[in-house]
């Protein structure tokens, strides 16, 4: 238990990624089997275990310290299985404070799985007393489930490839075929056999498109679809089960069940893009509209799906690829003949849950650029451009697919608030927040951009931050509101969740304009012209 | 200000209450400014300038400038003029008594920080110590704690709370040390408190064998001068400011918690930030001052060695003051001893400055 806690703590306190997948690597590496293995599983979120109540934590706890005591500091602390793990006080014949190390991982796991509800306190407590602190706040949150730490299970899949000198994309392959503690996988990384994934319904890395910096493309070559502002999707059915995909290969099947469903039976994986019924983006003309992607954000991050959220956001696929159909790997056929048997293929699924992404018609370039011009009331995020004799290939490649997106919106604010950044960023004040004006002339908050300047623009930033604060909140600093700068955003929507009623989608700082004086910034009103 | 002739109590239920108490040492009072000794008109680390100050330790929350006359140990008023420039100080040594009026009037090791001392008032037939803050832990930069017997305990809380359990300071050490031999391309900056957590720090360090050049913000240059000036052995030091980033990889640099994540430590090679305190147990903490290697070093009592404390004494009266007052209050309630606590303002908590 010992090395798995120091994991932990290390990745609780360490803030670059790159120190953070060594931390992964080096465990992966030194840890025993079948330890690594519940570990691995843990940091991706693949443990299930009958998670113990925290009830019964606090029932374990009143047995040794005073409630008031233990009240006290849990406000204090503000986390339960921290507080315990700090408070929890050892028997008089156990040593202080040390892990003794009579506690494996794998044994403390096994035994949290057979765990009957009414014999977990006291099994609880008598392992609580052969660890230290650390120790014991691993073993709580193992016990409640959710380790919280930090980290995504990409980047836990990334240190243990980084471990042992795998592609993460080929880990990723077979990730979804094998169950905790992996042995297949430890024993691959090892120099065994890669395992072998087929039959189960396992996540290929997308393709993904570059910005598009040509001033032209010849479309005898290039495709073009629309660029649909939702979350890509890819969905992997076996026959008998489906699996749905986020872009970073995290299993998104529980959060959207309505498509998973509608997908049942499938002996394919498609490409898409998933969206909500709406009208906010695209119309008839351009295959069909969509909600903004702030409708969708009300699906996403969620494991249970009220029938509410299904019915009030009802989520569909808008397919662009199809990789696998049945036995045949398209995947190195050109897109003209994968487009082809797309089209094929989602004739035959429920068209309320799935639909095609339109090919846009147009004779050449210019017209392309005259309809993507057109598009800008319709509030479509661009064009997709693809090579139409590309095949389908993990990751970014140069000259496949490009992602023509308009050009930004743009607004001029004034800094009201500033923050530091985190990491390298953690001397600068490099986190922002930017108001408009209400129509009482007061300013209110739009949007928080850290991002859009250089490191030059970001010296000259922070030092205003430090010459000009007017009041701090905690970390915050409030500023003299005197600074213009132009905010490029894609989108802006209408929000409940800010005062001013508007929310910007990919608030960037576009440039800082000193020449500017605030109150010729711009008015809310002006910013909710943008709505669409 | 008034003069409160009543405590802002909690009782041992740990509801706060004002009100009247009939109790030991009525010649003591405390008010929301300081604890005042009636016989002796003389105030005990007041938050506002006052005729006559009894100072416990050099802390800036306890030693404040603007006194008439302030009694303290001889290190205790080195640190003052180094704050505040010419102080009227009258030097009470450890051990020393001297009489303001009809209260004898002694100063005893509290093991805090160098010149750190409790307040022993004897009057009247009774003997109040107060503690102000201490440990019980070793410190090679200053004088050991030692316990008095006593009618009354002013203890101070500021780790009041049973999740407050210091690690030896060993461990913490080591910790360090392992970052900093991990990682020799980098350096290890430790925030530390200007006066008395840097130089234990340092002197620990030393202890472990470290003899490598460490490099100093320099905020604690002058505190450092002043510990050495005391016969406190720190070793080879530098102004980190004077040091190439070359110069600092692979070497401890210390520095005052608020320059921790400043402008000042751009120019260190990729600094691991480390922070010295009896806070950094608690890993929000640590997390929201951006540390990456929290280390639990404390100059505060923890809550083993509070409730130690209590028990090996063994006044009739335990009154606590600033930190957390309720809990170490209602811990005395269930060992049936009669405890207050005082509402003093104006002490900051370890490192908060």
């Amino acid at each position: 238990m010992h090395a798995f806690s120091q994991l932990l703590d290390g990745l609780v306190y360490t803030r670059s990624r790159n120190a953070k997948l060594a931390l992964i690597a080096d465990y992966m590496r030194s840890a025993p089997d079948p330890d690594r293995g519940w570990a691995l599983a843990a940091l991706t979120g693949d443990l299930s275990l009958p998670a113990v109540k925290a009830s019964a934590i606090q029932a374990i706890v009143a047995e040794r310290v005073d409630p008031l005591l233990f009240l006290m500091s849990r406000d204090y602390v503000g986390d339960l299985a921290e507080t315990v793990a700090l408070i929890w006080p050892k028997r008089i014949d156990q040593p202080a404070e040390i892990d003794d190390g009579s506690l494996g991982l794998a044994a403390v796991v096994d035994r949290l799985m057979r765990l009957g509800r009414a014999e977990a306190p006291a099994a609880l407590g008598e392992m609580l007393d052969h660890l230290d602190a650390s120790g014991r706040f691993a073993l709580l949150k193992l016990a409640t489930g959710g380790l919280r730490v930090g980290i995504s299970a990409r980047l836990a899949k990334t240190g243990f490839a980084q471990a042992f000198g795998l592609d993460v994309d080929a880990v990723e392959e077979v990730w979804h075929a094998l169950r905790p503690p992996y042995a297949e996988l430890f024993a691959w990384g090892l120099g065994g056999e890669r395992p072998d994934p087929r039959g189960t319904p396992f996540f290929r890395p997308f393709m993904l498109a570059h910005p598009l910096e040509a001033e032209t493309l010849d479309l005898a070559d290039y495709a073009a679809e629309w660029k649909w502002d939702g979350i890509r999707v890819q969905i992997v059915g076996t026959g008998q089960a489906v699996r749905l995909y986020s872009r970073a290969g995290d299993d998104i099947t529980a959060t959207f069940p309505d498509i998973a469903e509608a997908a049942h039976g499938i002996d394919a994986v498609l490409d898409g893009e998933m969206l909500v019924r709406g009208e906010a983006q695209g119309a008839a003309e351009h295959g069909g509209s969509a909600a903004s992607f702030n409708a969708l954000q009300q699906r996403l991050g969620r494991k249970n799906v009220s029938a509410r959220m299904l019915a009030d956001y009802p989520a569909f696929v808008r397919l662009y690829d199809l990789l696998i159909d049945g036995a045949d790997d398209l995947r190195a056929l050109p897109w003209e003949a994968r487009r082809a048997r797309l089209e094929a293929f989602a004739a035959r699924l429920d068209p309320a849950r799935f639909d095609l992404s339109a090919v846009i018609a147009a004779r050449d370039f210019d017209e392309l650029a005259e309809t993507r011009a057109g598009a800008r009331d319709a509030a479509i995020e661009g064009v997709m451009l693809k090579r139409r004799d590309s095949p389908y290939v993990a990751g970014r490649r140069t000259g496949l697919w490009y992602k023509w997106k308009r050009d930004p919106l743009t607004v001029d604010c004034v800094m009201m608030y500033a923050q530091r950044g985190h990491g390298k960023r953690s001397s600068f004040y490099s986190d922002y927040t930017f108001g408009c004006w209400s129509e009482e002339g007061e300013l209110l908050p739009v949007a928080k951009a850290y991002s859009g300047f250089t490191d030059e623009e970001l010296k000259w930033l922070d030092g205003f931050v430090r010459n000009h604060t007017v009041n701090r909140f905690g970390p915050v600093r409030e500023v003299e509101k005197t600074l213009v700068v132009e905010l490029a955003f894609d989108s802006v929507h209408d929000s409940r969740r800010h005062k001013s009623g508007v929310a910007m989608r990919f608030p960037r700082i576009a440039r800082i304009r000193r020449d500017k004086p605030p109150e010729e910034a711009d008015t809310i009103a002006t910013l909710r012209k943008l709505i669409v | 200000m008034a003069v409160y002739s009543a405590f802002a109590a909690v009782d041992g239920t740990g509801a706060a209450a004002y009100r009247l108490f009939v109790m030991a040492a009525r010649w003591i009072e405390a008010s929301p400014k300081g604890i005042y000794v009636r016989p002796a008109d003389a105030w005990i680390d007041p938050s506002v300038p006052v005729e006559r100050a009894l100072v416990t330790h050099g802390h800036a929350d306890h030693a404040r400038g603007g006194h008439g006359t302030s009694w303290a140990t001889p290190e205790t008023l080195a640190i003052m003029a180094l704050r505040y420039g010419d102080i009227a100080g009258v030097p009470v040594a450890y051990g020393e008594t001297v009489s303001l009026g009809p209260v004898d009037i002694s100063y005893v090791p509290a093991g805090h920080v160098l010149g750190s001392a409790q307040i022993l008032l004897e009057h009247a037939g009774e003997r109040v110590v107060v503690t102000g803050d201490y440990k019980r832990r070793d410190d090679p930069t200053c004088a050991p704690f030692e316990p008095v017997p006593c009618d009354v305990l002013v203890t101070e809380a500021t780790f009041g709370l049973p999740v407050f359990r210091h690690p030896p300071i060993g461990q913490e050490i080591d910790r360090l040390l392992g970052a900093l031999h991990a990682a020799p391309e980098r350096c290890v900056l430790v925030g530390a408190y200007a006066l008395g957590k840097a130089q234990r720090v340092i002197a620990e360090l030393r202890a472990h064998g470290h003899a490598d050049p460490i490099y100093i913000h320099g905020a604690l240059e002058r505190m450092c001068d002043l510990y050495r000036d005391f016969g406190v052995e720190l070793g080879e030091l530098y102004p980190a400011t004077a040091a190439s980033a070359e110069q600092l990889r692979g070497k401890v640099v210390l520095c005052p918690p608020s320059a921790l994540n400043d402008r000042w430590s751009r120019r260190l090679p990729d600094p691991i930030t480390a922070m010295a305190s009896g806070w950094m147990r608690v890993r929000q903490r640590a997390r929201q001052k951006n540390v990456e290697l929290p280390l639990v070093i404390s100059d505060h009592a923890d809550w083993d060695e509070l409730t130690a404390t209590i028990r090996e004494v063994a006044p009739s009266e335990i009154w606590v003051t600033h930190g957390r007052e309720e809990a170490l209050v209602h811990w005395c309630g269930l060992h049936q001893m009669q405890a207050r606590a005082l509402a003093l303002v104006g002490y900051e908590d370890e490192d908060e400055g």
